[in-house]
């Protein structure tokens, strides 16, 4: 943790780091020096500061994308539970639990796209509606919308996706604000993930053996779905390693299943954006 | 338990005004290099007065100044998480059924895995062990677990989203991020348990479907009901 080495990695992406943090670089270089003599446990909370002073105004363009990718993924989100509760005919059926869950999630996506485009204001990307995707994904799920199993297979997919691409985008939200709401977006997704795994293992969703969590797949895969299509989906999920330490075999019952399952792992953007282009016109 | 952190605050309130009070001998300074800086000389005064000693007698001490006692933090909540699910696992209620008692085993051996990734990240750094006091759950009744079940997780999450913007290294902010879904898949779990559908209810998720975010403050203080050890809080 060297403070000169935050501020150096800072100015690779944010250029103007020194003047938005005090537009007299001199004296911004006086701090440089205290900052190297001030012991360096004491950095975290000044650094909080610092960045609250340099980016209170302004979003940096690092954090606009961010939060651009995640209101595609929740519109995305958005128009698969809002059709499926508008215009899917004997999908499901108004009163019943399926439904309910369904509606309280939908409404979930749709608080979270109006959160983002709130705080994007003029930055946010152009909105999407329902015709710009394709749920059928080209055709590899084409009963998406008449057939209840497939209908919560790509449900699981989307939101166990969506834990991981925020978990993602974390550490380059790291110390702000905005991380805070991100990470209150990210656990109400997984509560989705929860939910709908568990609607997956009812009888009526196919009795499908798959846990809440995500666990090792059958024959030790990453992908614990049974969908072999949405493997890109749980691609690394099977990692035994966390910071440096290996999770299997660490306490007495600790299998390597139950390592896997007791760490969600995060998505690189590339990989979220390749999962959600299948999705999208 | 509230007393002791509302003493403890109260110990540290005069610490803080001294710097807060004291800027007018430093005011040629503070112009010269500007709020950040002044944000340091704050912290750096306030590092005289940090009771490091991860050990204090009979108790621990959570010291908010670095990475370490965020996760000391964390390591604290999930030696309380593995406490109640052994208890829960190795003893289940009789309303349990098969599968509830395969998912108990199940969360049990996650948040042992937690606690021991946090003891071994921490090595020599982390904190002692903590005593639990359970005695407000009856663990014979379902009702009564499932209760304390939800209210640990949610307050699991709670805590995690809120300490999440206190982390400085990428390492250690990814792991609790790992953690905290699978604490929020736990809490959806047994919420749905006790009633079907209330995975992510009002008011644990609010009307921007976001989920809460908590101060330790407000954590510790609740779950101080369960942890006899004395918890001292410094530099939150």
């Amino acid at each position: 943790m060297n403070i000169v080495n935050i501020l150096e990695e800072i100015e690779k992406v944010d250029g103007e780091i020194y003047e938005r943090l005090n537009p007299r670089r001199s004296a911004m270089k006086d701090f440089y020096n205290v900052g190297k003599k001030v012991a360096l446990a004491a950095m975290p909370l000044a650094l909080g500061s610092m960045f609250t002073k340099a980016y209170g105004q302004s979003t940096p363009t690092a954090v606009v994308d961010v939060l651009n990718f995640a209101l595609t993924l929740e519109y995305l989100e958005y128009h698969f539970y809002n059709h499926s509760l508008l215009a899917a005919p004997g999908l499901l059926t108004a009163g019943t639990p399926a439904h309910g869950a369904i509606t309280t999630i939908r409404d979930h996506e749709l608080a979270h796209v109006n959160l983002l485009k709130g705080a994007l204001g003029s930055a946010a990307r152009p909105a999407l509606a329902y015709s710009d995707f394709d749920f059928t994904a080209k055709g590899t799920f084409p009963t998406v919308y008449s057939d209840y199993k497939t209908f919560l297979a790509v449900a699981q997919a989307f939101e166990d996706t969506g834990v991981r691409a925020y978990k993602g985008q974390a550490t380059v939200l790291k110390g702000m604000p905005v991380l805070t709401t991100a990470l209150q977006i990210h656990s109400v997704e997984a509560r989705h993930a929860s939910h709908i795994r568990q609607m997956r293992a009812a009888p009526a969703g196919g009795g499908v053996p798959i846990k809440p969590w995500i666990s090792l797949g059958a024959g030790g895969g990453a992908n614990d779905s049974g969908v072999p299509q949405v493997d890109p989906v749980y691609k690394g999920e099977d990692l035994e390693t966390q910071a440096g330490v290996t999770i299997t075999g660490i306490a007495t019952g600790v299998t390597k299943a139950a390592a896997v399952e007791s760490f969600d792992e995060p998505l690189a953007k590339a990989d979220v954006l390749t999962i959600a282009g299948l999705f999208i016109k | 338990m509230k007393n002791l952190q509302e003493q403890e605050k109260q110990e540290l309130l005069p610490a803080e005004r001294s710097v807060f009070t004291a800027p007018l001998q430093r005011r040629s300074f503070l112009q010269f290099a500007g709020a950040g800086a002044a944000t340091i000389a704050l912290v750096a005064a306030g590092c005289k007065k940090d009771r490091n000693d991860p050990m204090v007698p009979g108790g621990v001490t959570l010291n908010f100044k670095d990475d370490f006692g965020v996760l000391n933090y964390a390591y604290a909540l999930e030696q309380l998480e593995a406490a109640f699910y052994i208890q829960v696992a190795s003893n289940p209620p009789s309303g349990f059924s098969p599968a509830e008692k395969q998912y108990f085993q199940d969360i049990q051996f996650h948040e042992i895995a937690h606690r021991e990734f946090f003891k071994k990240a921490l090595g020599t750094a982390a904190i002692g062990s903590l005593e639990v006091d359970f005695s407000s759950i009856n663990f014979t009744d379902r009702t009564s677990v499932l209760g304390a079940a939800m209210a640990f997780e949610d307050l699991g999450v709670g805590a995690y989203n809120g300490a999440g913007v206190r982390l400085t290294t990428d390492a250690y902010l990814v792991a609790a991020g790992k953690i905290v879904s699978v604490e929020a898949r736990h809490a959806a779990y047994v919420r749905d348990l006790i009633s079907n559908g209330t995975f992510a209810s009002s008011p644990q998720v609010d009307a921007n479907g976001l989920d809460k975010a908590l101060t330790p403050d407000v954590v510790l203080a609740a779950a101080g009901k369960y942890i006899k050890t004395k918890i001292t809080v410094t530099n939150l």
